[in-house]
């Protein structure tokens, strides 16, 4: 069972990562360079929060790994929904599900480097992590559709838009909400490691890769941490809708 | 309107469940009536076009059924009015009158899954007499059912089933003396 996120736990790595900082800053004539404290992060992500570049970089991150997630469930979605009755859809689809989940995503970012130019990595890379999860589970979902109430649709007639707010619906969406939860988490990482590889100009990753080039940690835990809130965020928000969506299902 | 069976035949597992079976199911009720197992609801699963027979032939049964299946088919996390507005679109005027003559009520916020199964019973009952239909299959419509529910039931379905046939399978004759009646075999 996974534990909770407790306030008086985070605070306790909180300050242990802020005794660390000033211990290595002590021992070492430089030592504040290897691990800033997350007190000189905060500032310095509180510095970078006016300006233009920022709020770019976090656009154009945002609205590649984001966009990436959204094709990826569209895609999902209507290949789950083809192959749940078809079962040599399924077949074929295994295989490629099973590469995609299986080959480590650098590996995919440098093959996708050499097809892609920089800007589209993320949207790529992103949308190829998150197919698996919703395929798999939307596909399972609707499997475990009650053939039953499928057989009362077909003997009263029920016409397919009702089918799916009654039967489908409400049957899929807690599959594909805990997969979506997975993937934009999923999504994030690999989007944010395509850009650091790519280095797309404009976008988080090449803020991440210039901090580390400069030795400028405090801009790494920042952007670190801007990621971190860009995941949170885009997860409540979607998964909001989808439940708003099943509520509306469930009526 | 008639639907009409001659020499049907089904297996299941390698089992005969019906085996040459002829009927011929005219307007008004006609009870299917034979022990738990021997076949009623293989037949009217043959009737609705759910499954195809191995042998013989079918003939009537292309027009529109209602029907109650052997489990009540409720979507479970809605109220009454939302399983009635999901099978037939939208809450029929009737809809109110029908459920209260049989002890229930329209405006029940209530989810079904949190209703007894006799309310279950009686619902997915009321569904299939509100749904336009030429034909109504009823497979053990009063399970669960008290004496006066049943009575009341009953009358309504001879009520919103005159003039179409009305295929009942039931293992109870009571209060269906004056129906037709199909035997199937006991094996």
């Amino acid at each position: 069972m996974a534990a909770k996120l407790r306030p008086w736990s985070v605070l306790f790595w909180l300050a242990a990562w802020q005794g660390g900082s000033m211990a290595l800053a002590a021992a070492y004539p430089h030592g504040g360079l290897l691990l800033a404290s997350p007190v000189r992060a905060a500032l310095r992500l509180l510095a970078l929060l006016p300006s233009s570049a920022f709020w770019r970089a976090v656009g154009n991150s945002s609205a590649r790994i984001f966009g990436g997630f959204l094709l990826s469930c569209a895609l999902a979605l209507l290949l789950a929904a083809l192959a749940a009755g078809r079962s040599w859809l399924r077949d074929l689809l295994a295989p490629p599900v099973a590469v995609v989940k299986a080959v480590p995503v650098a590996s995919f970012i440098i093959l996708a480097l050499v097809w892609l130019d920089a800007r589209s990595l993320s949207l790529f890379i992103s949308a190829l992590m998150v197919f698996p999860p919703v395929y798999l589970n939307v596909l399972e979902g609707l499997r475990q559709t009650d053939s039953k109430l499928l057989e009362l649709a077909q003997v009263y007639r029920i016409p397919l838009r009702r089918r799916l707010w009654g039967i489908y619906l409400p049957q899929v969406l807690p599959y594909f909400r805990s997969a979506a939860s997975l993937a934009l988490g999923l999504c994030w990482k690999a989007g944010a490691a395509a850009e650091v590889i790519g280095l797309p100009a404009g976008t988080i990753g090449e803020r991440l890769y210039t901090a580390k080039v400069y030795l400028q940690t405090p801009d790494l835990f920042a952007w670190t941490a801007v990621i971190l809130a860009l995941a949170a965020v885009f997860e409540r928000l979607f998964l909001a809708a989808v439940d708003a969506l099943a509520r509306k299902a469930v009526r | 309107m008639e639907i009409r069976v001659e020499g049907l035949r089904k297996t299941y597992n390698g089992r005969p469940v019906l085996t040459n079976l002829s009927a011929v199911f005219r307007e008004g009720i006609t009870c299917i009536a034979a022990p738990s197992g021997t076949g009623k609801t293989t037949l009217l699963r043959l009737l609705l076009g759910l499954e195809q027979p191995e042998g013989g032939t079918i003939r009537g049964t292309d027009c529109r059924w209602a029907a109650v299946f052997q489990e009540d088919r409720l979507l479970e996390d809605l109220p009454a009015a939302g399983n009635l507005r999901f099978a037939l679109g939208e809450v029929p005027g009737e809809a109110g009158e029908l459920l209260a003559r049989l002890g229930l009520d329209l405006s029940d916020p209530k989810p079904v899954r949190e209703w007894s199964g006799g309310m279950k019973r009686r619902l997915a009952l009321v569904r299939a007499l509100l749904v336009p239909s030429d034909a109504l299959a009823l497979d053990e419509p009063f399970t669960g059912l008290d004496e006066e529910n049943r009575a009341r039931c009953l009358e309504l379905i001879r009520e919103r089933g005159r003039g179409k046939p009305v295929l009942l399978a039931t293992h109870d004759l009571t209060g269906l003396e004056d129906a037709p009646v199909v035997r199937l075999e006991d094996r």
